[in-house]
């Protein structure tokens, strides 16, 4: 027997995430899927998929996200909707709205999808000129009509970096116009493209409390009408996040060719193998796979994380932070300042400061430099 | 007194949210986008019978009838308000 064997059993697998393509008709900078995504293996089937629902329901997933890519490429995902509804899923569907004409939308409604996510992307490659782009806004606007037609929340996101965060006021208020009910602005996460181009991205300091103040005055503002969530980007926190709110606890990633992950970027890890649903049930995987109890609980933990008295709360961070900045998936995620990595992040955040690197293109997200990328890796 | 305690109300559970049995948890659970309270099973029975066709006296006579309890109304009332204030349930 294992070591594993000797910690608790982890709960079910609450949360699914089907990532059900890599395609995307956009090519946002901050990209949070892998950057050799083009070179992935062939999409999985609709039997496929089907497949992997009932296996996740039956292992006691309730929450399914159908993402991408853009989801909305698929043209069974009406088809994948309506099974995970009637598995007795909530589903959610998040989306950048292209695709989603009134025809689709209505079906999605007969499938009996619970709610979509509209985030605030552009079509464009001119991160600046998005707000005033006027096909964006028509788009979004024509998108959140057919939310609210349908009855779905309209539920809208924002990633927000150094380029767009000045006119964060602006994006709050399109939210207002668009109906939002609720409105996520999420500062990027410095994964996968963003990382690439974090130098472009990550804002300063005093950005950031700017924005943070003038969310605060439209919270104040508008009270019940549109709830607003900040989620501030962790490399200005002295602690980092609890990462996927602990490494197979709660999430299941199932990226576009079957490979099941603890989070959407874990495959990044070296040395570690995960599991495809192609070969292996959704039970086994949770449960058996080594890919997902490498660093569940705390026993793989080193200094300074094993002997802290705030390991509970975040449990070391994340595991592709610390493999990124600090070379190694076991350590601290060097965002926190007990980190003897942390210098990098704060490095990180000096040139933010200073500007260095500002002036870099932009590598934008598409298949072409994501083969690019990889065969440089490779 | 609330609309959701006043005895003759009839709560039912918000469109916002939805109530579930799950095998998994054992446990009753309320969905809502991209998340889920799992109800403790005082909590799970009483909203389970929060379906709009039940005052709020019903439902504390079934829940008393089928737990072989009295004296519950209290408890009924408390929960009640604590879950319209999480708007978890509409009158
Ligand atoms: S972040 Fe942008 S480019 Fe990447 S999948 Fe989403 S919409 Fe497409
Ligand atoms: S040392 Fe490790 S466990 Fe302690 S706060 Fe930092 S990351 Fe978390």
């Amino acid at each position: 027997m294992s070591a594993a064997n000797l910690a608790p059993q982890p709960g079910p697998p609450l949360w699914l995430l089907a990532e059900l393509t890599y395609r995307c008709p956009l090519h946002c900078a901050f990209c949070y899927n892998p950057v050799d995504f083009a070179t992935s293996g062939p999409e999985l089937s609709t039997d496929d998929w089907l497949r992997v629902l009932r296996e996740a329901r039956a292992a006691g997933s309730v929450q399914c996200g159908f993402s991408g890519g853009e989801p909305m490429l698929r043209d069974d995902l009406e088809l994948l909707v309506a099974e995970a509804h009637r598995l007795g899923f909530y589903t959610n569907l998040l989306t950048s709205g292209v695709g989603l004409t009134a025809e689709r939308a209505a079906a999605l409604k007969a499938a009996g999808l619970d709610h979509i996510q509209l985030s605030f992307q552009d079509s464009t490659r001119e991160l600046n000129d998005f707000l005033s782009h006027t096909r964006t806004f028509d788009l979004k606007q024509r998108v959140a009509a057919l939310i609210k037609d349908n009855g779905w929340p309209m539920v809208m996101n924002c990633v927000i970096h150094r380029l767009n965060i000045d006119y964060i006021d602006r994006i709050i208020e399109m939210a207002v116009e668009l109906g939002a009910e609720y409105l996520e602005l999420a500062n990027s996460q410095y994964y996968s493209w963003a990382l690439l181009n974090r130098d472009q991205l990550l804002p300063t300091r005093e950005q950031l409390e700017r924005a943070e103040r003038i969310t605060n005055e439209y919270r104040e503002k508008y009270g019940d009408r549109i709830r607003i969530f900040f989620v501030v980007p962790d490399y200005h926190e002295k602690r980092p996040k609890k990462c996927m709110n602990g490494w197979g606890n709660v999430f299941l990633t199932v990226t576009p060719d079957g490979t099941a992950l603890p989070c959407h970027t874990a495959k990044m890890l070296p040395g570690l193998a995960f599991p495809n649903v192609r070969e292996m049930g959704v039970r086994e995987i949770w449960y058996e796979s080594e890919g997902f109890n490498r660093y569940r609980g705390d026993g793989w933990m080193k200094e300074p994380c094993r002997t802290c008295p705030e390991k509970e709360k975040d449990l070391g961070g994340c595991r592709c932070q610390a493999y990124m900045l600090a070379g190694d998936p076991a350590a601290a995620d060097p965002v926190c300042d007990k980190s003897p990595a942390h210098g990098v992040v704060v490095e990180a955040l000096a040139r933010a400061e200073s500007g260095v690197g500002r002036s870099a293109p932009l590598v934008f997200r598409d298949p072409a430099a994501s083969r690019r990328l990889a065969e440089g890796a490779g | 007194m609330s609309a959701a305690t006043a005895t003759d109300a009839c709560p039912r559970v918000s469109r916002r949210f939805r109530l579930q049995w799950e095998e998994a948890q054992n446990a009753w659970v309320l969905l809502y986008p991209e998340g889920m309270v799992k109800l403790n099973q005082s909590a799970g029975e009483i909203m389970r019978r929060c379906d709009g066709s039940r005052t709020v006296s019903a439902i504390v006579a079934d829940l008393e009838q089928a737990f072989g309890a009295s004296g519950l109304a209290d408890d009924v009332a408390k929960f009640l308000e604590l879950a319209r204030a999480q708007q978890w349930i509409e009158t």
